[in-house]
C-alpha cells in the first residue's frame, strides 16, 4: 500500500508518504487505522479521534468500512477546508 | 466541457469570462464566484493551501460533470490556487454560463458547496505569533443536504 498523509496528519506523522505491506488481517480502512495505531506513536495520537480522519482510496473519498488491497494508494487526511 | 485548473498563479477574472464567451452567442447569463483570503482581525500574515495533486483535479472534474448533468450549462470554469497567499489574494474562481440566469446561479452555488466539502485542499493560517490549520465547518456539510432530492 502507498500511504499518503496531508495537513496536520502529515505533520503529526512526520512524513508525506510511506509504503506499507498490508498485513493479511487488515481488510478495511478501519482495520488499517487500527493497525497504524497499534504501531504506537506518533500514529496512536494523530489517528485517535476518528471523526477527524478522512480517507481516500485510489483518489476517491471512501467511508471507513471500505475494503482495501495491497495495490491501493490510500490517503489519510483531516476534513478538507478549500474554497 | 468544464475546464479545471489547479495552480499557484493568480487568475484574471475578465480574461476567463472572455474566453468562455468566445464564439458562443447563445450565452445569456454569466455567474462568477471568487473566494479571497480573509483577514477579519488584521492578524493574518499569510495563508498556505496544501492539496492532493491528482485527486484534486479528479474531484473538481467530478463535481463539474455533475453540475453539467443537473443544469443546462454552456460553459463551466473552475480555478483553485495552492501555495502561500496573502490577505486579499484570490483563492478560487467558479464561472458558469447558461442561456438563462437560474441555471448559472444554481450551478455556481452547487459547485462551491461541493468544492468546499469534497475537494482535497487544506488551509493553514500564519499570524505574527501563531500557525494553525483551519477547522472544517459543520455548515459546509449541512450545505450539501439541500442538493439531495
Amino acid at each position: 500500500m502507498e500511504l499518503k498523509y496531508f495537513s496536520w496528519i502529515r505533520e503529526g506523522i512526520g512524513a508525506a508518504e510511506e509504503t506499507l505491506k498490508k498485513p493479511d488481517e487488515v481488510t478495511s480502512v478501519t482495520d488499517l487505522l487500527n493497525h497504524l495505531c497499534s504501531l504506537g506513536e506518533p500514529y496512536r495520537t494523530v489517528l485517535k479521534e476518528r471523526v477527524f480522519v478522512r480517507v481516500a482510496v485510489n483518489q476517491t473519498h471512501v467511508p471507513h468500512d471500505h475494503d482495501i488491497s495491497d495495490d491501493d494508494e490510500i490517503a489519510i487526511f483531516p476534513p478538507v477546508t478549500g474554497g | 466541457m468544464a475546464s479545471i485548473s489547479v495552480q499557484s498563479e493568480d487568475f484574471d477574472i475578465g480574461a476567463e469570462i472572455d474566453a468562455l464567451k468566445q464564439g458562443n452567442t447563445s450565452i445569456g447569463a454569466i455567474v462568477t464566484f471568487t473566494g479571497t483570503v480573509r483577514d477579519v482581525g488584521s492578524t493574518l500574515k499569510t495563508m498556505t493551501l496544501e492539496h492532493y495533486p491528482g485527486m484534486t483535479e479528479t474531484e473538481l472534474n467530478r463535481i463539474a460533470e455533475e453540475a453539467e448533468t443537473r443544469w443546462p450549462l454552456l460553459g463551466c470554469r473552475v480555478i483553485h490556487r495552492y501555495g502561500t497567499l496573502e490577505p486579499g489574494d484570490n483563492i478560487v474562481l467558479v464561472i458558469t454560463t447558461s442561456s438563462h440566469r437560474e441555471a448559472a446561479f444554481e450551478a455556481a452555488d452547487y459547485l462551491m458547496d461541493f468544492l468546499k466539502s469534497n475537494a482535497p485542499f487544506w488551509k493553514k493560517e500564519q499570524s505574527a505569533t501563531d500557525t494553525s490549520w483551519v477547522d472544517a465547518k459543520d455548515k459546509d456539510s449541512v450545505a450539501l443536504d439541500r442538493w439531495r432530492e
